[in-house]
């Protein structure tokens, strides 16, 4: 991994949010380094686009081949992208700016940054469901990156099983390569059009309904829809064979060898949690997401949010939020001054509003229902120490009054993924036992690293005088 | 169970691996949880706590569940590391073994 | 919202749960009023140790309370299990103290020579390894470690379990648990005590003061001293290992469960829980000089916490003369005192009189300038 010492702007991830804020730093001159966890630029949505075997445009779609001039302008930039690179830390350094710690590829190192941009993005919401854990149920995201990175496709029986329209488009790609799902398992709820209907207006004069309408369409012609579904378990010994789904009361067993689950996609909190910026419950999209202002700037002065990982808005949003955390952060260091940085913005904000109308609508309409967030019995809700619904539930009624303390009696959260497939669940599930609202329950509160780091590339950091003296070798407790 | 569309097995280099020993033929460019699921694995490990049978979730590196060892280091997160050639990939049982527990066999705890 | 209860115990940390469960194991009824989910909770920041070895500088009867403690350790971990069921995972095989140079090694064997020697101390027996004896208990030691000392009275425990038990066991023995309830005021209104809490008052027959860093402020209003102040400590938590570890160390454990916590720091830092890198760094540079097989292991989290630290280190427990009925209790070893904490020292608060072996830990002793 090669890293440079100190930076401008270091943008963490390298999704449409990222590569649209690394681009406009580094085209006013900033020091600009965007790293990237994974091999390749593009994030989840355009993953695997310099590299996918899937050519054919009209095999992924427009919507995915619209990330190549992306990638191509940031190729294109001075902005330094290093992939393979975790950031795990940041913290203040002494004399302004930051110091990030980034792991990758073996080694860990520090570098210092002026200001941070954080486009680490969303990931799919958490689908606790009975044998969610067995090999053989992932994500329909999973499914997709398979497909863009790998080529690769779940041998028949496929099931899709959830809500929002990520299923719709999977269903859709799966069968235009010859693969398509044996059903998609609809759980949205009934009444969801009407709740949504007070959105409508500016969902009909969004660019989402000619898109929503061609892809329903596509999907309905591309598999069964069975609608309604009420209750999913995925059954199976050693790996996944069956799904059980009921409709109306009534259940039905279909054999499976892939079950791709789905149900909304919700920001990726962790480094935003664990820099100590304030956080707040978004009811509709019932997830927390960071406070931030319409640059992205978060609660901490340095720390801006590009895309996804600041709320839901979809691919075109980002990039057009990340274009603008982009201009705050050069504003912010002085590079140009608030009259530039506003007039430069116009054309992002223009797009950011065209692109998140009509956002409300879709949220309204593709809410989870209650049933696939607050498993209950045996279900596992922390994945990583394998923490049942009955433990949460039962440790709440105890008086528990929060995730911290149940993360100290449980360990939910204690494990890798760091309450990512847990947090939500165990907040909602706490927030229905005490009768409150999940704002006023909170959230696990992140530290460092939020990413993963061995304890050989920990102590490969710099040390300091005052760190050795603080690390008592001989001492009477 | 996965099958390779053709057009990413058209023009694919083989990259030699060993999976638990045995030698496969992996795509260069795919990671190693793909190189395991084309491979007809669906599950890479055993979890720590209950030894359940556990399989790549979220490919994108936040679920932890495609952990693997990779030549002789475990817990490495198969998703997000390419294959290589000469790659060791070993299913890993319960939890990563380190020192001299590495060198015992392997046991349920 | 009125509470009828003989005791208000003031803090559900380690110490605070630990004298209600004593209390409550005594037919007391008892109410304990907590933090709320987001707070200092020295508590969650535990190491886990039931250590003996080294303590007691400067104050011999820390010793033998240490001692006390830990006799009664098993007896203690017994009566949870049976209130609830959870094991706590006590394991006494004896813990080193490992030293990194032969300087250090002839510090230590100092230091713990000059500590048993003290008049009036409670001795026991320690034993100096080199390095060649420490290999076979701590296979795949690395070559900078010089030698230890060895006690046979040290052990260690699940900390995070031994919490999780003391509230259900209280809660079992008919305690009242009363979480973001934090206490704000205590006035006497009586012969009892009326507390301002963050969700009404309350009225209690007697109180005990066990909240860490919150007795600052507290004890002031009982009539009482708790000099305390922050001290930053900073763990770093691998993931879980197969198990290559039979002892505790005193900077290095490995859990019930496999994970592997790794200290210690101490830092004067007043109130800031954030992560220093450089501490981490440090920390971790030790334990791979201890076990280098487990450079390639992935830190799964770390902590910083806040000891609640008296002037001199040791605990203060005391009761109040103005206010008759108030009590505190301190210390920042919650984990190795908690036998003693629930089976000596609640029994004396219950019976309203600490004791002439516990007038050692009156805050009257931090008045007195120690003699060099």
């Amino acid at each position: 991994m090669t890293l440079p010492a100190a930076c401008d702007v270091v943008v963490v991830g390298a999704g449409p949010g990222g590569l649209a804020a690394a681009v406009e730093c580094a085209r006013d001159g900033a020091a600009t380094v965007i790293l990237d966890e994974q091999a390749g630029p593009g994030g989840q949505i355009y993953r695997g686009i310099t590299t996918t075997p899937m050519q054919k445009r009209e095999v992924l779609g427009a919507d995915y081949w619209h990330g190549a001039p992306l990638v191509a302008a940031l190729r294109s930039s001075a902005a330094t992208y290093v992939p393979r690179a975790s950031a795990f830390a940041v913290t203040r350094a002494d004399g302004g700016g930051f110091e990030v710690g980034v792991a990758g590829d073996g080694a860990a190192a520090l570098m210092r940054a002026g200001h941070v941009i954080l486009a680490t993005g969303a990931l799919e919401r958490p689908f606790p469901i009975p044998g969610w854990t067995l090999p053989g149920v992932i994500t329909a995201g999973a499914a997709q990156i398979l497909l863009k990175s790998a080529g690769l496709v779940p041998e028949a029986p496929v099931v899709l099983a959830g809500t929002g329209p990520l299923l719709y488009l999977v269903a859709a790609q799966f069968a235009r390569v010859g693969a398509a799902v044996d059903c998609l398992l609809d759980t949205t709820p009934p009444g969801r059009l009407r709740e949504a209907f007070p959105h409508a207006a500016a969902f009909l004069t969004s660019p989402y309904v000619a898109k929503g309408v061609a892809l329903l369409r596509q999907a309905r012609a591309s598999t069964r829809i069975v609608r309604g579904v009420e209750r999913l378990e995925a059954i199976g010994g050693q790996r996944l064979t069956s799904v059980r789904y009921t409709v109306a009361g009534r259940a039905t067993e279909i054999p499976v060898r892939a079950l791709l689950l789905h149900q909304g996609v919700v920001p990726d909190i962790n480094l935003s949690n664990a820099i100590g910026c304030h956080h707040r419950w978004d009811d509709a999209q019932r997830c927390f997401a960071p406070v931030v202002d319409a640059w992205g700037a978060t609660s901490v002065a340095g720390i801006t949010i590009a895309g996804d990982g600041a709320g839901i808005a979809g691919a075109q949003a980002a990039e057009a939020r990340g274009t603008l955390a982009g201009l705050h952060a050069l504003a912010a260091l002085g590079r140009i001054d608030s009259g530039e940085r506003d007039a430069r913005a116009a054309n992002a904000q223009a797009h950011v509003a065209r692109w998140t109308r009509g956002r409300a609508f879709v949220d309204a309409l593709y809410r989870p229902a209650d049933a696939f967030r607050l498993p209950q019995g045996d279900t596992v809700v922390c994945r990583c120490e394998e923490i049942t619904a009955q433990q949460v539930i039962a440790t709440a009624k105890q008086g528990c009054p929060g995730p911290n303390q149940m993360k100290s009696f449980l360990r939910c959260g204690m494990g890798p993924c760091q309450g990512r497939l847990c947090g939500l669940t165990v907040t909602e599930l706490i927030a229905r036992e005490r009768g409150i609202a999940p704002a006023d329950v909170g959230y696990y509160r992140l530290r460092f690293p939020v990413k993963p780091i061995t304890l050989g590339e920990l102590a490969s950091l710099p040390q300091t005088t005052e760190s050795t003296q603080a690390v008592v070798r001989m001492k009477a407790h | 169970m996965y099958r390779r569309l053709p057009d990413a097995a058209a023009g694919a280099r083989a990259v030699m691996v060993t999976i638990d020993g045995q030698a496969f033929a992996a795509r260069d460019g795919d990671t190693v949880a793909a190189t395991l699921l084309a491979a007809g694995y669906d599950a890479c490990r055993t979890t720590p706590v209950t030894s359940a049978p556990r399989g790549p979730y979220c490919l994108m590196g936040v679920c932890f569940d495609c952990l693997a060892v990779i030549d002789g280091r475990p817990n490495q997160q198969t998703c997000l590391i390419p294959v290589r050639a000469g790659m060791r990939i070993e299913r890993q049982q319960g939890a990563a073994a380190f020192g001299p527990a590495a060198a015992s066999a392997p046991d349920s705890r | 919202m009125a509470c009828e209860h003989d005791f208000a115990v003031i803090g559900g940390g380690l110490v605070g749960g630990a004298i209600a469960y004593g209390l409550a194991r005594l037919g007391r009824r008892v109410c304990l009023y907590d933090e709320g989910d987001v707070a200092h909770r020295a508590s969650r920041g535990n190491f886990g140790l039931v250590w003996v070895q080294g303590k007691g500088q400067g104050l011999a009867p820390y010793g033998s309370w240490t001692q006390r403690s830990v006799r009664r350790f098993a007896e203690f971990a017994a009566l949870l299990r049976e209130d609830t069921g959870i094991d706590v995972a006590l394991e006494q095989p004896g813990g080193f103290h490992l030293c990194l140079s032969a300087a250090e090694l002839a510090h230590r064997v100092d230091q713990l020579t000059r500590l048993v020697a003290q008049p009036g101390f409670e001795g026991y027996a320690f034993d100096v390894l080199d390095r060649a004896a420490l290999a076979p208990r701590l296979p795949g030691l690395g070559p900078q470690v010089v030698g230890a000392t060895y006690c046979r009275l040290d052990g260690h425990l699940n900390p995070l379990r031994l919490f999780r038990a003391l509230h259900a066991a209280f809660l079992e023995r008919g305690g009242t648990y009363r979480p973001n309830a934090r206490v704000e005021t205590i006035t006497r209104r009586g012969g009892a005590f009326a507390l301002r809490t963050a969700t009404g008052r309350v009225e209690a027959g007697q109180v005990v003061l066990a909240a860490g860093l919150g007795n600052a402020t507290l004890a002031p209003q009982a009539g009482l001293t708790a000099t305390v102040r922050p001290q930053r400590g900073m763990i770093v938590v691998l993931e879980r290992v197969r198990r290559f570890l039979e002892y505790p160390l005193a900077t290095l454990r490995q859990t019930d469960e496999g994970t592997v916590l790794i200290g210690d720091s101490q830092e004067e830092v007043g109130f800031d829980e954030t992560l220093a890198t450089a501490v981490l760094a440090t920390l971790a540079s030790r334990a791979v000089q201890v076990f280098p097989f487990l450079r390639d292991a992935r830190v799964n989290r770390t902590w910083a916490a806040l000891r609640v630290m008296s002037p001199d280190g040791f605990p203060i427990y005391e009761q109040s003369a103005s206010a008759p009925g108030a009590f505190v209790a301190t210390c920042h070893s919650g984990v190795t005192l908690a036998a003693a904490h629930a089976l000596e020292l609640a029994p004396r608060i219950a019976a309203g009189e600490l004791g002439a072996d516990l007038s050692a830990f009156s805050s009257e002793r931090l008045d007195v300038p120690k003699a060099a």
